[in-house]
């Protein structure tokens, strides 16, 4: 396979709430009071290579859509970097846009908040290309049909306004605007989530095709492991802001390695599973304002060791391709 | 045994500025004490509209145009506002997608719970409290007492979804509908939640009707299922049988374009089009425009037909060729 | 395998054109209609005033001064009918409130526009930007909305000197404030949405996203903002003019007119002021009718 096109080095992102005035006050007061700090990716490390279909999967707080943005350009890290063909991203901004940003474009998951209300769908597919010279004013109309047609959409119908489409169709306009500025890598956050279950056949066998037809490599966001199943070469697991596994999605679904993995793929309902008793992991996702101490998965983990308690465990190759952040992996014995 | 409950030819429909939409269209089923029955669809499909008009819950511009709903034989439709309150929260419970529309976001859950208990009951305020405490206890919400005193806001959404059932469980119902009650919630939460309806219902023979457009989670929790498209049903049937030979094409389309039914990388099969706006149906078959065996015959409406083992459907051309008769 | 060509669903009300929708809305209110007739009435009559008053006010040559302070109806000297008397120097009361309507509607009209211009840039740039340069600006309009509308006018108006342009210089500085902070709350709730996100994604240039993007997306509350502000700062004219501080004498407007009959009230010449007031207020309550319904009307849509 080629180089990586997209390369995660340790990235990190933390938000923080900075304390208020009052807030201050009262700790001249000796309050004691703590800036509220979010770890939403927390030193998180893997690359992308052309072609690939990466699946980036996760609940709540795991931080897979903050890492997406980072990625995508549209955030920047609070430490390491995003390198694109082994030029980090950040520098990207300020060369010409045409060689950097518009190469990693974002599909974004509610396509109705997703297009500029206000605009016709032949500005919102054709004002980028336009803006940044890649199709010239003269060509743009030819530009913009060619695209809608490639997404299935009517271009007869591009002096219409967003909300004059149903939902799978502006997931369609989304795409065609992305895949206007000519990107080599797409990262959909959730673009699918927001369809019924027939739209979203139609837009992810769109999004196979034009993976055959256009080479595009992607990063794909969801929490729906099915879909994830169904697309993915490779699988990245998040949990609370750290990855705890990754491996290829045929080794991940035929066997987890992970706990919290397994958590997971043991309790996605499947269409195949007869009624059954519901025997699911307990206790609650933490909030990541206070992510537990050590391994993150630990207070609700079937295997919890002392040493998990404390000790965070690295993400660590536990075969060719395959890696597992999990204290088990190091006993003897463990498969 | 007779069933919890009987709907008969429902209709509800929504008199607005551009026309009627019919959102509710001719939907009968029944449901056992006890069963669980999984009421699919997607977006438009009416599933939400059925389930507000069995508690009398549709507001204006809307209404029950036709049809019944008896509840152990007494007719709900039709019935002052006052009646249909006593029935509500007593004899059927509702659980909502957002747990914030059970919930009271400026009052203490323990608030809400004994004003739920003594509005049916005149029990003291010690008894009830200690029947919310044991409610809470009851749908595994830890240190109980002190998250009485907490207000929804405290709690995350699977723990205020929880606290939503226990509230809906608190008079033991016979009928408990849920409507997408999970579809926000994370998988493992989702499981969790599952577990908990399951096991209630299962201790309280309460009947269930889960609401949901996520056929694999009827398939884990249900005995039967209904199958919507605007707005009447297209196939029922148990859910076994009927996920694995379904008769309408509809069905049989859904359940062809979910991902993890196929190996990794074909194409998933695509039902075309799209479902039409309820305010402006076809005549005849809705699905008719979409379907792959649609003819002559679908201009008109399909009636619902029996295929043996409480299965039916509303179709001219089922794929009987699959089923071996009962 | 070929994807295939959908059709978009042009279902019912989200076929219809905003404007019609919201029009629709509004008339339903027959108050509302009559309210916007009188205002279109108004503004019609005040553009033609010069067309259709029965003498020019400002001329002093078609003025006799022996014609004045006559009661409304009767006939002047030269038998010409004043159909709503003259004023003490026998200028037609009808010809006065037509051009002192038509200046009133000018300096409303011109401020509400230019405050309207500067406040919406001012709220937009502020919400995009964010951080230090938003907190300032949001100070200033802090500042600025807490001293009365009013004092502010006053000061202005004492240091640039009386004329309409002045005031309309005072009335600017005095509203901008409210638009800039209506325009920059519904910037902010935008500026989160995914398409705004996207814009920058496609590595759109600042100002596009600002003037092309952002703004008309949050513009819809500032057509509320704009129309009541009409109304005041109407109101705020007439009060700098009845306080002598307003438009020269040479241009009266409607409140300068009711300044200058006020002498005469207790005398019994009411009709001096009474009748520029009248105008007054029957302008104003139908811009505020008209306001009023439009907000009751557009608040659910601030979504499209």
């Amino acid at each position: 396979m080629s180089a990586p096109i997209i390369a995660v080095d340790n990235v990190s992102r933390t938000f923080v709430q900075p304390l208020d005035v009052a807030a201050r006050l009262a700790n001249l007061f000796g309050a004691g009071m703590r800036e509220a700090v979010v770890t939403a990716v927390d030193h998180v490390d893997f690359s992308v290579r052309r072609g690939e279909v990466v699946g980036l999967v996760g609940e709540s707080g795991c931080g897979k859509s903050t890492l997406g943005r980072i990625v995508a350009g549209l955030l920047p890290p609070s430490a390491g970097e995003v390198r694109f063909h082994g030029r980090p991203i950040r520098e990207l901004a300020d060369k010409p846009a045409r060689d950097g940003m518009l190469k990693v474009q974002m599909i974004f998951q509610d396509p109705a908040a997703a297009l500029n209300p206000r605009m016709q769908v032949k500005d919102i597919v054709g004002e980028a290309p336009v803006v940044h010279g890649i199709v010239s004013r003269a060509g743009i109309a030819a530009h913009v049909d060619a695209l809608l047609a490639r997404v299935g959409l009517d271009p007869g119908y591009k002096t219409r306004y967003p909300h004059q489409f149903s939902g799978g169709q502006r997931a369609r306009i989304g795409i065609a605007r992305a895949l206007a500025v000519e990107p080599e890598f797409l990262v959909c956050d959730e673009s699918v989530a927001a369809l019924d279950v027939s739209i979203q056949a139609q837009v992810l066998n769109l999004f196979m095709q034009l993976r055959r037809d256009l080479g595009l490599t992607y990063l794909f966001i969801s929490h729906d492991l099915g879909v994830i199943e169904h697309l993915s070469d490779r699988v990245v697991v998040m949990y609370l802001g750290r990855v705890i596994e990754m491996a290829s999605t045929a080794d991940l679904f035929r066997q987890p390695n992970h706990p919290y993995a397994q958590a997971l793929l043991a309790n996605v309902p499947r269409l195949a599973t007869a009624k059954r008793r519901f025997e699911p992991v307990k206790g609650e996702i933490p909030s990541p304002l206070a992510p537990p101490p050590g391994c993150h998965f630990h207070p609700r983990c079937p295997f919890v060791m002392p040493r998990c308690r404390v000790e965070t465990p690295a993400l660590k190759e536990i075969a060719p391709g395959r890696r597992s952040a999990c204290h088990l992996n190091d006993e003897p014995g463990r498969s | 045994m007779a069933p919890v409950l009987t709907v008969e030819n429902l209709k509800a429909h929504f008199f607005i500025r551009s026309g009627v939409v019919k959102a509710v269209d001719g939907v009968s089923f029944d449901i056992a004490p006890g069963e669980v029955l999984g009421l699919v669809g997607e977006s438009g499909s009416g599933k939400t509209v059925l389930g507000a008009s069995i508690l009398g819950l549709v507001d204006p511009p809307g209404r029950i145009v036709e049809g019944s709903v008896r509840l152990v034989g007494e007719e709900l439709v039709g019935r002052p506002e006052e009646v249909l309150r006593h029935y509500r929260g007593r004899r059927v419970a509702t659980v909502f997608q957002d747990p914030m529309m059970t919930l009271n976001p400026v009052l203490r859950i323990d608030t809400q719970m004994i004003e739920a208990i003594t509005a049916h009951e005149k029990v003291g305020g010690d008894v009830a409290r200690a029947r919310a405490r044991d409610a809470l206890a009851a749908v595994g919400i830890a240190s109980p007492d002190e998250r009485l005193r907490a207000y929804p806001h405290q709690f995350s959404g699977g723990m205020r979804q929880r606290v939503a059932i226990a509230m809906a469980l608190l008079h033991r119902p016979q009928l408990l509908i849920a409507d997408e009650p999970t579809t926000a919630l994370d998988v493992t939460i989702q499981s969790q939640i599952l577990a908990l309806v399951q096991a209630l219902c299962a201790e309280s023979g309460t009947a269930l009707i889960w609401i949901t457009h996520d056929l694999a989670v009827v398939a884990g929790l249900a005995d039967r299922v209904a199958v919507m498209y605007a707005g009447r049903i297209v196939e029922s049937g148990p859910v076994d049988a009927v996920f694995a030979r379904p008769l309408h094409p509809y069905t049989r389309g859904l359940i062809d374009s979910i991902p993890s039914r196929h190996r990794r990388g074909d194409a998933l099969a695509q039902i075309p089009g799209m479902p039409p706006s309820p305010a402006r149906l076809p005549d005849g078959c809705a699905f008719a425009p979409r379907c792959p065996r649609a003819d002559a015959a679908c201009t008109v409406a399909p009636l619902v037909s029996g295929y043996g083992a409480a299965r039916s459907t509303r179709c001219w051309h089922p794929h009987v060729e699959v089923e071996t008769a009962a | 395998m070929s994807v295939p060509f959908d059709l978009p669903t042009i279902a019912g009300p989200a076929a219809e054109g905003r404007l019609r929708r919201v029009w629709s809305e509004f008339a339903e209110s027959r108050t509302a209609v009559v309210a916007l007739a009188v205002v279109i009435l108004l503004i019609v009559v005040a553009l033609a005033a010069p067309l259709i008053a029965p003498q020019n006010p400002y001329d002093l040559a078609q003025l006799s001064i022996m014609d004045n302070k006559l009661p409304p109806g009767t006939r002047g000297f030269d038998g010409r009918l004043y159909i709503l008397g003259t004023d003490d120097q026998g200028r037609d009361m009808l010809s006065a409130i037509l051009y002192g309507l038509r200046l009133s509607l000018f300096v409303g009209l011109a401020a509400t526009a230019i405050a309207l211009a500067i406040g919406t840039v001012v709220g937009v740039v502020s919400a995009y930007v964010g951080g230090r340069l938003d907190a300032f600006l949001m100070r200033l309009v802090d500042i600025q909305l807490s001293f009365p509308a009013i004092l502010i006018a006053l000061v202005l108006v004492a240091i640039l000197g009386k004329g309409v342009d002045k005031v309309v210089i005072a009335l600017v500085s005095v509203q901008w404030a409210y638009y800039a902070r209506t325009i920059r709350s519904s910037a902010l709730i935008e500026r989160r949405r995914e398409y705004i996100e996207a814009a920058r994604g496609l590595a759109l240039p600042h100002s596009r996203i600002v003037f092309r993007h952002l703004l008309p997306n949050a513009f819809t509350p500032i057509i509320v903002v704009a129309a009541v502000q009409f109304a005041h700062a109407i109101v705020l004219e007439a009060t700098l003019s009845f306080l002598g501080v307003g438009v020269p004498i040479t241009e009266p407007s409607l409140g300068l007119l009711i300044a200058n009959g006020y002498s005469y009230m207790l005398s019994g010449s009411t009709w001096l002021s009474v009748y520029p007031g009248v105008a007054l207020v029957i302008a104003i309550v139908a811009i505020n009718l008209v306001a009023d319904r439009l907000r009751d009307v557009m608040n659910p849509r601030l979504r499209l």
